[in-house]
Parts: structure tokens; C-alpha cells; sequence
């Protein structure tokens, strides 16, 4: 395939780095010279993918051969995904970088998965006495933290519409990985953020108003 | 960090905040700037804004990065 080609099938050719410029040609030719380019980055998504697979591992107590599956599953569906979104590479950073996007989409999606299937607590359970730990309040400290913490629990039931309380359930409460609860609800990580940043700002308001915490929502951090 | 700073940390929500989509959409170019010592935070604030809040895209952010990183050296 030649450049002429390249510039066809990808507007934005022109500004791309040389390297980059090479990963496309060779992945949007054909033959012997694809096959080798394909090779190439699916060695370099797998490598990419191991030790992404390996830093998130410990948190979900994955480890072994049950770690590498997980890294040759994202490796072999991110070369999928990325052969099939060639056309909408374009060009904002080096070709690799886009691609490692990919792999590592695949890693995060296959560990939520993994304690969706091997919950290590129920997700619709409701343990208020760990709601300390959870901030990480010393126990010794109660008398300091006690009042607050009721009053976030009276907001949580007071505040929140259902929805809401069951997404700050599931996260605060239970430690529920949010892309955990993305796939039991069949909802969208950006749907399940959005609910529980609103669900913060009630919160904050709420105590905010009670005097518990300064009245700071619109300040940027 | 005491229990009132993560509560209030966890509480408190920064309205330049652009949420997961824009962000993911684009990580990789936060990523390249961020590995080459440009202002990403400057330049992106929204995106910096919820990489600081949201954990999953934060993960995803530190392992992108992390990939980067290693492929410059």
C-alpha cells in the first residue's frame, strides 16, 4: 500500500510521525507484510497487557496462569478492536498510544468482570457498621466521627433517589469496583459516574447545611 | 489521610468535571502529554478534574501512562 494510499484512507496522514505513518501502512495493506505487522502489535498489546493485568491483579487476587488469560484475552480482543477502528485513528498521538488505549480498556473490563463473577461481598448488601473503615476513621475516635456519619446515612436515606442509594451502596459501603457494578446493572461506566457525583454533591450539600463540612461544591480543586 | 479529609475529599465534586466518556475518548492524548512533561492539566482541566475523582479512569490513566512510559525509554 502506498503512501497515495495511506492519505486516502486516512486524512490526517500527512501530520502523522514516521513510525506512526508505518503502522498504518502496514496494517491497512495486505499480505505477508500485514501479517507481519499484525504479529508485531499483538506482541506488543500482550506485553502491555501483562503488566497492566499484573499491577491490577493482587487488588482482586488474581495471580498465575488466570493473570496471563486475562492478558492474552484483552490482547487478542484489543488487536481485534483495533484492526476493525483503523479509520478513526487520527492522528492526536503516536499510533502505539492510541493502541495501548485499547488493551488497556480490555484489562480494566476483564478484571471488573472477574469480581463480578467472584464477588467477594454481596453487592446489594448493606453493612453500615463498615461505613468508618470505609473513610478510614480510627475507631478510637468515635466520639468525633459518630454524628457525621449518622448524618450521612439520614442524607443517604433522605437525599438520594433509589438509584442513587444503591450506587453509593454498592461503592462506598461494599467497595464494589464501579465497572463491576457497570456490568450487573447494564449500564455504561460514564451512566454509573454521573450518578454517584451527583449523589457526592447532595451528600456534601446536605452536610454542608447541618454544619458538618464547609459549603465548598463549587470549589475547584 | 484522617477519615474527615477522605469524606470530604470523596464528597466534594469539581464542576469542570467532563466525566468518563470525554475522557476516555481522549486518554491517549493526556497520556502523550503527560509522559513528555507538557501541561496536560492546563491544557485539558476537565479531564485532569475527573482522572482526580474517578477511580476506574484514574486506573486506566496510570496503566496507559505507565505503557508510555516504557515505550520512550
Amino acid at each position: 500500500m502506498g503512501d497515495h494510499t495511506v492519505q486516502k484512507a486516512f486524512p490526517d496522514a500527512a501530520r502523522l510521525d514516521a513510525e506512526s505513518a508505518e503502522w498504518l501502512r502496514a496494517l491497512a495493506g495486505t499480505g505477508p507484510r500485514r501479517e507481519a505487522a499484525l504479529a508485531r502489535l499483538h506482541e506488543r498489546l500482550l506485553r502491555v497487557a501483562r503488566r497492566e493485568a499484573a499491577r491490577r491483579g493482587p487488588r482482586l487476587a488474581i495471580s498465575g496462569p488466570e493473570l496471563d488469560d486475562v492478558a492474552h484475552q484483552a490482547a487478542a480482543d484489543a488487536l481485534l478492536a483495533i484492526t476493525a477502528k483503523l479509520g478513526q485513528f487520527r492522528g492526536e498521538s503516536r499510533f502505539t498510544t492510541w493502541a495501548y488505549r485499547f488493551v488497556i480498556f480490555e484489562v480494566s473490563a476483564k478484571v471488573g468482570r472477574h469480581f463480578w463473577h467472584h464477588p467477594v461481598v454481596r453487592l446489594t448488601a448493606e453493612d453500615w457498621d463498615r461505613l468508618p473503615a470505609r473513610f478510614g476513621f480510627d475507631p478510637a475516635d468515635q466520639a468525633e466521627w459518630r454524628d457525621v456519619l449518622a448524618a450521612l446515612r439520614r442524607a443517604v436515606d433522605t437525599e438520594l433517589t433509589p438509584r442513587q442509594r444503591e450506587v453509593f451502596v454498592a461503592i462506598v459501603l461494599n467497595g464494589v469496583p464501579l465497572d463491576t457494578l457497570v456490568l450487573s446493572s447494564a449500564s455504561s461506566r460514564n451512566a454509573i459516574y454521573k450518578m454517584l457525583f451527583d449523589a457526592r454533591r447532595k451528600l456534601r450539600s446536605a452536610l454542608a447545611a447541618n454544619g458538618y463540612l464547609p459549603d465548598d461544591s463549587s470549589r475547584r480543586s | 489521610m484522617n477519615g474527615w479529609s477522605a469524606l470530604d475529599r470523596f464528597l466534594r465534586t469539581d464542576p469542570r468535571d467532563v466525566g468518563c466518556a470525554e475522557a476516555l475518548q481522549m486518554l491517549h492524548v493526556y497520556a502523550e502529554l503527560v509522559a513528555s512533561g507538557a501541561p496536560a492539566e492546563q491544557r485539558y482541566p476537565g479531564i485532569a478534574a475527573h482522572l482526580r475523582a474517578c477511580g476506574p479512569c484514574g486506573d486506566d490513566f496510570e496503566g496507559l501512562l505507565a505503557a508510555v512510559c516504557d515505550e520512550a525509554r
